[in-house]
């Protein structure tokens, strides 16, 4: 006997079909097996009226911290986070301890994935052995395991032959090459932006040029290239110069994409002005002109995914001075209602570009078939109540940890239930 | 008692001294002027008043310092206060006591005020959050050093009446100066006009969002000034290679003899101490007729005096 589920009366939006509708989307054994008016009864029945129902949302910037760091946050936790979230699946960054650069690495983490069952837990894996910017990392054995890129995320990678190397090496696989872009040399020992505020906070500043230069080196890169095979994608960017860079690397049809976290799209530098350290975060927040800067690219569509850069840290790990404290901030459990406060309620984005944004875009640049409800894909879907006002709190979070400069923000836009292959794995109302 | 009664009226209500940066132009003011009533303490043949009587003040100090905590010492002491002494290497992640389990100890201890340096710009920020205790910042990174811009304020107003319309220059490593920034704030809130002076490499990032002007060149405003303040080269602090070599800064940033001729001739000539003589100040300048050093460090007692006399206030009177 057929397993049914069958969501009905939704506003179902699928932005890579095209459909933004009130109709019913039904799932069989799994798989999206029907949107339209359906009237056939089914074993389990969601009425989602006033709701919208996408396609499972995707997070292709997640920090997992296992192995190494399970204090932190584990593949389990994170798992469970995220469906709570929306998220049906998310991408892993290999910066673990140790990391993963192996086919062994990978494998591990899909174990974990498979016995949480939870959402879908992607990797990536590292461009260079030890994250350390000198050897190439075995990408091909990676790759085969199922690593969906690679990135040195935490790092860029520093020497620009090795990069080259990387990215020509990476052309037999078909694989997304992903940076953290960051040369060290103009980021220093920088704990924020550099600028009025690390000058009169007495910290010493990562100016933006960090980001941008080696942007813009990878950009060189990718045309050196090409016609090879491709893909490069900027992880996190966060200046009004790097928009500019993507302006002109788009208009060049390069085949590059990007990525915005919430905090680069709703905090700035400013924030960081009471020395709290939940405000640290790597790039650094910049300035309320970059922020317009991403937002009106974002509107333009030179953005290509909106990611949390989840970064889980313990409490205790947080409580220290600015200048010793871990990078990061964990926000993957508001991340859909901060993207709405961010993008939907200024009017810099409607619904259907903020769900493909987050669904069928990422989904692309990782490679894989997903974040759309096309007839017999796998059946990932969201159901979201964008009226519903609540207040973060931290402390309901399902994350071990609570770095999250949002708490008591009130926000809007809820997850409602999060369906997984077909399976309601979160509901709102238990 | 009359410090007391004064005190009650003043408009000094705050537990900590953290920096200059959002203090008033008047509650600086009433620190000078309570300063002013310690300064004859050291004068007398016995050198100590009551007002901190069964107080521990902790200098908690996580950076090499003589003047400094020798000045908060014995400013301690001159008002009866008990001292301890806590000296660490500054935390890191992964070793060591962390600053909030060092200040839960300190809370432990009973401790009423403490004076904290810390190469982290925020750490008294950051200690004034999770102790009950007063805390007075005594250098933390490149943020502030609030006595230090305190003492330089209190010197010049000793010689010059005011601050009110000077021109003052500070000169050096602005980028890595926390007392750049200390004096910066007071002597602009006092009503003078502070030149930063040295080379583009040392200033820090914005300098032309500060309330300053800036100048790459002494020679031009060497004549110009009232006040000039040498920064000493904190070769600790340097990254990289922000100038050729201390041969080439001497030359263009150097405090010399002939450089002096080009001044006012009742200009004041300051720096924080220690300092590197041939390299930021010939010996004949510091040891000359303009020359306040050591009066400043006279200063800073009276100066240290007067905050730990008011922040310790401010908690008797919240109480």
């Amino acid at each position: 006997m057929s397993n049914e589920l069958l969501i009905k009366n939704g506003r179902v939006i699928d932005p890579a079909n095209g459909i933004d509708k009130e109709c019913d989307v039904l799932i069989v054994d799994g798989s999206i097996a029907e949107i339209g008016k359906i009237e056939k009864p089914a074993q389990t029945v969601i009425d989602a009226a006033g709701k919208l129902v996408t396609p499972g949302l995707i997070d292709i910037h997640v920090h997992f911290r296992e192995p190494g760091d399970e204090e932190e946050e584990t593949i389990a936790s994170g798992s469970v986070a995220a469906v709570a979230a929306g998220f049906t699946s998310v991408v892993c960054m290999p910066n673990t301890n140790p990391p993963i650069e192996n086919e062994t690495d990978v494998e591990y983490v899909h174990r974990k994935a498979r016995q949480t069952r939870k959402t879908h837990v992607y990797t990536m894996g590292a461009i260079t052995k030890g994250l350390k910017g000198v050897e190439l990392a075995e990408m091909g054995f990676m790759a085969e395991a199922g690593a969906v890129g690679f990135t040195d995320d935490g790092n860029g990678v520093q020497d620009p032959s090795v990069m080259l190397r990387a990215l020509k090496y990476a052309t037999m696989f078909d694989v997304v090459i992903a940076q953290h872009c960051q040369d060290n040399s103009f980021a220093g020992n920088g704990v924020m932006n550099s600028g009025y505020y690390s000058t009169i906070l007495g910290l010493p500043g990562a100016d933006t040029l960090a980001e941008e230069a080696m942007l813009w080196r990878d950009i060189q890169l990718v045309k050196k290239i090409r016609p090879g095979r491709i893909r490069y994608h900027a992880q996190h960017i966060s200046t009004a110069g790097s928009v500019e860079l993507m302006r002109t690397a788009k208009k060049d049809s390069l085949p590059i994409t990007c990525e915005v976290t919430p905090h680069h799209l709703l905090l700035t530098e400013q924030h960081c002005a009471e020395y709290d350290t939940n405000y640290k975060v790597n790039p650094p927040l910049r300035t309320a002109k970059d922020i317009e800067a991403l937002k009106e690219a974002i509107a333009e569509g030179l953005i290509d995914a909106l990611v949390t850069d989840h970064a889980p840290h313990l409490q205790s790990e947080k409580e220290l001075e600015f200048l010793t404290a871990p990078f990061g901030i964990a926000s993957l459990e508001c991340a859909l209602a901060l993207f709405v406060k961010a993008l939907i309620e200024p009017g810099v984005l409607n619904w259907p570009k903020l769900i493909e944004l987050m669904t069928a875009k990422p989904s692309r640049i990782i490679g894989v078939d997903k974040g759309t409800l096309s007839k017999g894909k796998q059946g990932d879907v969201t159901i979201i109540d964008p009226n519903a006002e609540y207040v973060i709190d931290v402390n309901k979070f399902r994350s071990k940890s609570r770095n999250c400069p949002y708490h008591g923000w009130t926000v809007k836009g809820k997850v409602e239930k999060t369906v997984v292959g077909g399976e309601i794995r979160y509901s709102a109302d238990n | 008692m009359a410090l007391i009664r004064k005190a009650k009226q003043s408009p000094w209500q705050h537990k900590h001294l953290l920096g200059l940066r959002d203090l008033k132009a008047e509650e600086i003011t009433y620190i000078l002027d309570t300063a002013k009533g310690f300064e004859q303490i050291s004068t007398r043949s016995v050198k100590k008043a009551p007002p901190l009587r069964g107080k521990v003040v902790c200098n908690l100090f996580f950076e090499d310092s003589t003047r400094t905590r020798n000045s908060f010492t014995l400013a301690a002491n001159r008002l009866s206060a008990d001292v301890i002494e806590f000296t660490e290497r500054a935390s890191s992640v992964s070793k060591g006591e962390t600053l909030l389990d060092t200040a839960r100890n300190l809370e432990a201890m009973g401790i009423d005020i403490v004076v904290i340096r810390h190469n982290a710009g925020g750490a008294p920020k950051f200690l004034s959050r999770n102790i009950n205790a007063c805390v007075v910042n005594a250098g933390d990174g490149f943020c502030e050093h609030p006595t230090q811009g305190l003492l330089d304020v209190y010197t010049i107003r000793k010689f010059r009446g005011s601050l009110e319309g000077l021109k003052i220059a500070i000169v050096g490593d602005i980028a890595h100066s926390r007392v750049a920034r200390s004096c910066m704030w007071a002597m602009t809130k006092l009503g003078a006009e502070v030149i930063f002076v040295g080379p583009p490499t040392l200033m820090p990032a914005q300098v032309d969002r500060l309330p300053v002007s800036v100048s790459y060149s002494l020679d031009e405003v060497i004549e110009k000034v009232d006040v000039i303040n040498m920064l000493r080269i904190q070769f600790e602090r340097l990254g990289g290679n922000p100038f050729p070599s201390v041969r080439e800064y001497s030359h263009y940033f150097g405090l010399t003899v002939e450089r002096m001729k080009k001044a006012k001739p009742n200009i004041l000539v300051m720096h924080p101490g220690p300092i590197n003589r041939g390299l930021e100040m010939e010996s004949e300048v510091a040891d000359g007729s303009n020359s306040v050093i050591l009066e400043q460090v006279k200063n800073g007692l009276a100066v240290r005096m007067a905050v730990l006399f008011l922040v310790n206030q401010a908690t008797a009177m919240r109480r």
